[in-house]
């Protein structure tokens, strides 16, 4: 993309999360739990042109990086995501995101009828037993949940 | 060796910890039959039934007399600390800090993992909600096992409502791994769960039909489940359904000689009294391996077998 069709100003030191399906950037703040109290500049493109895949999200968070954690968890919604380290406007380091092989307390577990829904002092877990598409099963009560599902349940 | 597990979900056990449990089991019928023995004497078990049981509990129960231990318990969930408002995981706490094995039966799902995390002694479950109910399988299994002497090859039915009933779920699982061949049949609208389904089919070939008739000569084992009423909108419709799926001497004729009739009881009208008396019925001798069954467990879990 050309510098003077960009519509978000590059950053000079953060992250740069990029490929993000269009419309799930406002999850992905909140799999990072950015919210009110965030204390640095925070750009969000939402359905941006993209040369790759039509249309994409795009975050860009100043003075932050994440941990391979974090990472880790956009993955569960955005796979094809790509984070870029940012350092003095340059581009440092540059990472696929890949889900883990275990999640705890990112995701509530979509049975009304499971035990992490009770009021017990668990956080809910869950093995992800398939990557593409993704597919995650709780603990607890074996239920399995898809992308669609995964994402209306984000805590 | 499974002294100190916690037997939550039948995938807790690998399959050559199933046989084992089978060799004890058999070990345990004379003594399930009425010859006590001292081998868990000092032992004390608690069965939290919060979700009412007759079978299992009783079953449960005797198990641990007959093998000399005692048991605590509760007579009804209402008048415990959990109608306070106390959680499931201090419940535990407290009850394990007195007892040396724990089984559970709750309505929520995954209760008894929750359990199992709470508590230092070994949790079995009995039933939580819709989800799992390993022992029941394990009894299932060793009727089959004890009946036919394998399990592998094996042609096994599984009729009725396949959608709702739990315990019929963990078993189609368990056959898959011991390489059953499987047949479904099911009214339209109560199929096995696609989730099931697809597990399985990464093991073995599934066969599904809606007629019993045109399998029932293939069989080597037949496991009955209820079709509750409440399943169908039009009590027609369930009467119909019903009808075609009763097991009764005349549909038996086209059974193998050999044939056993398994069923997790109680039954309401889908076997005909009159099939008590063939040697097809094996449901009454199966809800008894209850017992042995739990002896094993409980004598394994608490490291004496």
């Amino acid at each position: 993309m050309q510098e003077k069709e960009l519509k978000i100003e590059k950053i000079r030191n953060g992250t740069v999360i990029d490929h993000i399906p269009s419309g799930m950037a406002l999850k992905v703040l909140k799999i990072l739990n950015i919210d009110e109290n965030i204390k640095t500049t925070v750009s969000i493109g939402i359905h941006v042109m993209s040369k790759k895949s039509g249309f994409k999200d795009i975050v860009k968070i100043e003075d932050r990086y994440l941990a391979s954690k974090e990472i880790a968890k956009i993955a569960l919604i955005a796979p094809n995501a790509t984070v870029n380290k940012i350092k003095d406007y340059e581009v440092v380091e540059k990472y696929n995101v890949v889900p883990p092989s275990e999640i705890a307390g990112i995701v509530k577990c979509s049975n009304p009828a499971c035990v992490t829904n009770a009021n017990e002092p668990v956080v809910p877990e869950f093995y992800v037993i398939s990557t593409d598409p993704i597919r995650i099963k709780c603990k607890y009560c074996e239920r399995e949940m898809e992308r669609e599902d995964i994402i209306q349940h984000i805590i | 060796m499974l002294k100190g597990k916690d037997i939550t979900t039948i995938r807790d056990l690998s399959k050559k910890e199933i046989f084992e449990i089978f060799e004890v089991a058999k070990e345990m019928v004379p003594i399930a039959k009425g010859k006590s023995i001292d081998l868990l004497r000092g032992k004390i078990l608690a069965t939290l039934f919060f979700e009412p049981s007759t079978r299992t509990r009783f079953s449960f129960e005797t198990a641990m007399h007959r093998l000399g231990g005692d048991v605590i318990s509760f007579a009804d969930p209402k008048t415990t600390s959990i109608s306070k408002g106390e959680t499931l995981a201090d419940t535990i706490r407290i009850v394990d800090s007195y007892s040396d094995v724990i089984v559970i039966r709750h309505s929520y799902e995954g209760a008894a993992k929750l359990a199992s995390k709470f508590a230092d002694h070994p949790v079995i479950n009995a039933g939580d909600g819709a989800g799992q109910h390993p022992t029941q399988t394990l009894l299932d299994l060793f009727t089959i096992w004890s009946n036919l002497g394998k399990i592998e090859n094996l042609n096994i039915g599984l009729l009725g409502d396949l959608k709702y009933g739990r315990t019929v779920h963990s078993l189609a699982l368990a056959l898959a791994d011991f390489g059953a061949n499987l047949y479904m049949i099911s009214p339209k609208g109560l199929e096995m769960p696609e989730h099931i389904t697809r597990e399985i089919n990464e093991k073995i070939k599934i066969k599904k039909s809606e007629n019993l008739l045109s399998v029932i000569g293939d069989l080597d084992v037949l496991y009955v489940t209820r079709i509750q009423k409440e399943r169908f909108p039009d009590i027609n419709e369930y009467l119909k359904i019903a009808g075609s799926y009763r097991i009764d001497l005349s549909i038996l004729e086209k059974a193998k000689k050999d044939l056993i009739i398994l069923h997790p009881l109680p039954r309401i009208d889908e076997i005909s009294p009159e099939v008590d008396y063939t040697p097809h019925a094996k449901y009454f001798e199966q809800a008894f391996n209850g017992v042995p069954v739990r002896m094993a467990i409980l004598s394994m879990v608490m490291g004496v077998r």
